[in-house]
């Protein structure tokens, strides 16, 4: 048998330590919401507040300092000049908020004053970007859409897949598509939407009592809250290709969870403990080896990316590594332990497929 | 032979000979040699972000297209009227778009009205209303429905316009089409100067002939006082010192003539070689020029071009033939790209810049190695540490990972979907992800071989166990880059479908293919080797 990370027989007792990781998950939620709410919201890249960025290359070496003031000479509104990717590329990246200029007036404007400065063949404009408000605002709903049809598409395919409990997974999309619909109705703006629509999901999963579906979103908006709160500390913008790593996010770490799930109702219906918590223990602790290697074969190439990807990809696989890490400990230590809180429900769940032993006595001990 | 291989290890090489044929051509070497002309003709396209290129969402402001056809529908009911002897004056447009004017005597209101609904069904009046001198004051406006149609017609309009511009220009492979509402999207790979061809396709281009007022008084009119039925207007004048200044001149409001009979445009030189654009007009556009130089001899005629007067040559004679210059300071450049506009025609409404994304080609070059770059030596390191770790399986895992990455290359180009630099990256992480499929079978196999179980029958209950839990894992990602492709734009929608190939190839080539790479090992080996994994 070839080399092992993780020993076969492993018990570490995550179960008694959830804790320690409930209190670290809620350290890091509120860290990252406080910054939210600090900064007034995440900080937006130009696809979703508009203005334009220009990518430029330096043939030499030039200095920041040296190039802000430079073009702190023009008179474009909210001008930010900054480094771009690695220091040997000679790339800085300007973003200006123009609401009114046409791209070209502002390019015109970027070579024009540079030219005053440098030789014509010492820089070159690599990339413009240009979003008017228009299709900011547009971009900013398709992303919000976005992220809201995929919440409620996964809350489906989990409730129905997971607990064979389609009928009510249908029931689930209907409240939360009225829930939101209404709030719409009353006007609420869709970022709060997608925030209300989690929560109806929460609710309707523990009313409904489906617990794994509740461990899954939780785990999800859990994921996505630390994501974005790392975000906003370093101070980084959105763009939709965050918002792209956020969905993808969202899909690796399910994929994660699912996979620790399936072993738990394997292991329930196989009967191989009378305690739930030794049991969900025991589940993570045979798929342990599994999530370390695939979560660090995914980490391995994200990291490729993040450091040899270049500038413009950088953000997208910095968000994609936090959220790899994020998702690979929260399956772990956050959705399935939260499956303890619902002692009562697993218990049914376990004994309805076989109604046989429905007369089997509970014997579940708490921990 | 075991019963199921017989069929599965055709069915693979088949998938395998398809694929490659797909994945083949899109490498450079392969597609000019004499293999590749049996192969499909297809490869894989790259976006703008990878080759370089423009990327352009227009805006189209049909509200100034609905005006102009109003304004001109409103003389049209003025001339009509006349003929009835009923007098209209003044129709002009009010400042929320809509046609107002005024009906000189109140016992008309039937009979204008009646001309109206018989001879204009597609205007409703707003309102009627009497002055204090017992006139009426109509106001009208299109109906919904007309302006529906005037909307639809203007963007088809300057989509053709636009197509027209950029085949006169030369662009390869452009892809101009109407989006949502008024917009229209322009993508132009491969342009080195994206600024000229934003200059060609954003001009208007609205050239007229208007009369200049000679004996209107320049200096009150600078100062607003205006002749009715005249408008300053500006001439820019190229001083021999080299600066410019802007000249006043008075024109008639009433445009004599407009470019829409332009049958052909060049650039022309001179006898001080300086580049002129020279036009021809059609038979009906020959006739009116005519006309209006055989009657204004020894007047000004000004060319204006979206507003802004370009020359005022006096006509010294009546000029037949159907020919005219358009004269001023150009560049060879400047004369060369009006003539290309001229020539295609002009934007029935003018067009705004709501989106630009320009990436110049050396850019786009340089993200392609990288990205390249990214995915070998990440995928280096993951075949390294696959074969490190379950040794055998690790090399079963890596063979079906690069048999994985040639069928999301192929179903790029099979399915003429466009590779991006998020793309790329979803390639670099579904390697990641492709081998979790085979870890989870793995992992699962040496737990069934510690429970004391034969490799036979661990590889049996490996797979069997492990597959449902492997497509359960790969829907959400699926519906995760389902939803993306649905909302998101070009270079995102790059990163689903690369995303979603790669997780459907893994399913196949993970699940299947090494199942039967396995099967064939437990049907070769010899009584009593162990599994290596």
């Amino acid at each position: 048998m070839g080399f092992q990370i993780i020993k076969p027989d492993t018990s570490y007792d995550f179960i008694g330590r959830r804790r320690i990781a409930y209190f670290l998950s809620i350290f890091l939620i509120l860290i990252g919401l406080l910054s939210l709410g600090l900064k007034g919201g995440p900080k937006l890249g130009i696809d979703f507040a508009g203005g334009v960025i220009i990518q430029v290359k330096f043939q030499e070496e030039v200095e920041l300092s040296e190039l802000t003031s430079i073009l702190g000479e023009t008179d474009l509104p909210a001008l930010v000049v900054q480094r771009f990717g690695d220091r040997s590329d000679y790339e800085f990246l300007l973003r200006t908020s123009a609401e009114n200029l046409s791209p070209s007036v502002v390019r015109d404007t970027v070579e024009g004053k540079l030219n005053q400065y440098y030789p014509d063949d010492h820089y070159i404009i690599q990339r413009l970007e240009m979003v008017g408000p228009r299709v900011g605002a547009d971009l900013r709903e398709s992303a919000l859409h976005a992220l809201f049809f995929a919440v409620l598409f996964i809350a489906i395919y989990i409730s129905g897949r997971f607990e064979h409990k389609w009928f009510v997974a249908a029931f689930m999309a209907a409240g939360m598509a009225g829930g939101v619909y209404l709030l719409k109705l009353i006007g609420i703006p869709l970022g709060f939407l997608i925030f209300a629509a989690m929560i109806i999901t929460l609710i309707l999963s523990w009313y409904l009592r489906l617990n794994f579906a509740l461990g899954a979103v939780v785990a999800l908006i859990h994921d996505i809250i630390i994501t974005v709160g790392i975000f906003s500390l370093l101070n980084k913008e959105f763009d939709l290709s965050i918002v792209a790593a956020l969905l993808t996010i969202l899909g690796y770490s399910l994929n994660d969870t699912i996979i620790v799930f399936d072993r738990i109702r394997e292991n329930l219906r196989n009967k191989v403990s009378s305690s739930l918590s030794r049991t969900i223990n025991m589940s993570i602790n045979q798929t342990l080896s599994r999530t370390i290697i695939t979560s660090g074969t995914t980490l391995i190439v994200v990291l490729c990316l993040l450091f040899l990807g270049g500038g413009i990809i950088h953000d997208f696989a910095f968000a994609l590594t936090v959220g790899i890490i994020v998702g690979t400990y929260s399956s772990i230590f956050v959705a399935s332990p939260i499956l303890l809180s619902f002692r009562p429900v697993i218990e049914e769940e376990e004994v309805e497929p076989t109604p046989v032993r429905r007369k089997r006595k509970p014997a579940y001990q708490s921990k | 032979m075991k019963g199921n291989l017989k069929w599965k290890i055709p069915v693979i090489l088949l998938v395998l000979i398809i694929s490659l044929l797909y994945f083949l051509p899109s490498f450079p070497g392969i597609k000019d040699s004499s293999l590749g002309r049996i192969m499909p003709d297809k490869q894989v396209n790259l976006g703008l972000d990878l080759r370089g290129g423009i990327h352009l969402v227009l805006g189209v402001e049909v509200d100034r297209a609905t005006e102009r056809s109003l304004s001109q529908i409103g003389q049209d009911i003025r001339d009509e009227a006349r003929l009835n002897d009923i007098l209209v004056l003044r129709p002009r447009i009010s400042d929320d778009n809509r046609l107002e004017f005024t009906l000189l005597q109140k016992e008309q209101q039937r009979e204008l009205e009646q001309l109206i609904s018989s001879a204009y069904n597609n205007l409703r009046i707003i309102s009627s209303r009497a002055d204090d001198d017992q006139r009426i004051i109509y106001t009208l406006d299109f109906t919904a429905e007309y302006k529906e149609n005037i909307k639809d017609m203007t963007l088809d309009q300057a989509v053709k316009t636009i197509r027209n511009r950029i085949d006169q220009f030369g662009v390869a492979e452009p892809d101009i089409r109407r989006q949502q509402e008024d917009r229209i999207q322009v993508q132009l790979p491969g342009l080195d100067d994206p600024q000229r061809a934003i200059a060609i396709i954003g001009q208007t281009a609205h050239l007229e002939f208007k009369l200049v007022d000679e004996e209107a008084d320049i200096e009150r009119a600078v100062q607003g006082i205006v002749p009715p039925g005249s408008r300053l207007y500006y001439q820019e004048i190229t001083l021999p010192d080299g600066s410019t200044v802007q000249e006043p001149v008075v024109l008639r409001a009433e445009t004599a003539m407009t470019g829409e009979y332009i049958t052909n445009a060049h650039t022309a030189f001179d006898q001080y070689n300086q580049p002129y654009v020279s036009i021809t007009f059609d038979n009906r556009g020959s006739r009116i020029f005519e006309r209006i130089t055989g009657e204004n001899v020894r007047k000004r005629l000004a060319i204006v071009l979206d507003g802004n007067v370009y020359s005022t040559p006096v006509i010294q004679e009546r000029i037949s033939g159907g020919r005219a210059s358009i004269t001023g300071r150009f560049t060879v450049e400047e004369a060369h790209d009006l003539a290309v506009v001229l020539r295609a025609g002009s934007l029935p409404a003018p067009v705004f810049v709501m989106e630009e994304r320009s990436v110049g080609p050396s850019l786009g070059q340089e993200s392609i190695e990288r990205g390249v770059r990214s995915a070998v030596i990440g995928g280096a390191l993951v075949i390294i540490f696959m074969v490190f770790y379950f040794g055998f399986a690790g090399v079963v895992a890596n063979t079906v990972l690069a048999f994985n990455i040639i069928l999301i290359v192929a179903g790029l180009a099979g399915f003429g979907a466009t590779l991006t630099l998020p793309g790329i990256a979803g390639i670099i992480l579904t390697i990641g992800i492709a081998v979790d499929a085979n870890v989870l079978i793995f992992e699962r196999i040496r737990e069934e071989l510690r429970r004391g179980l034969s490799p036979r029958a661990a590889i049996e209950e490996g797979y069997n166990r492990a597959t449902l839990t492997i497509l359960d894992a790969n829907v959400t990602t699926i519906i995760a880059a389902v939803i993306l492709y649905q909302f998101g734009t070009g270079p995102i929608r790059g990163f689903a479908v690369t995303l979603t190939l790669g997780v459907l190839a893994s399913m196949f080539t993970a699940i299947f293919v090494s199942r039967v790479l396995f099967d064939i090992w437990v049907m070769r080996r010899k009584p009593g080797k162990v599994l290596n994994i």
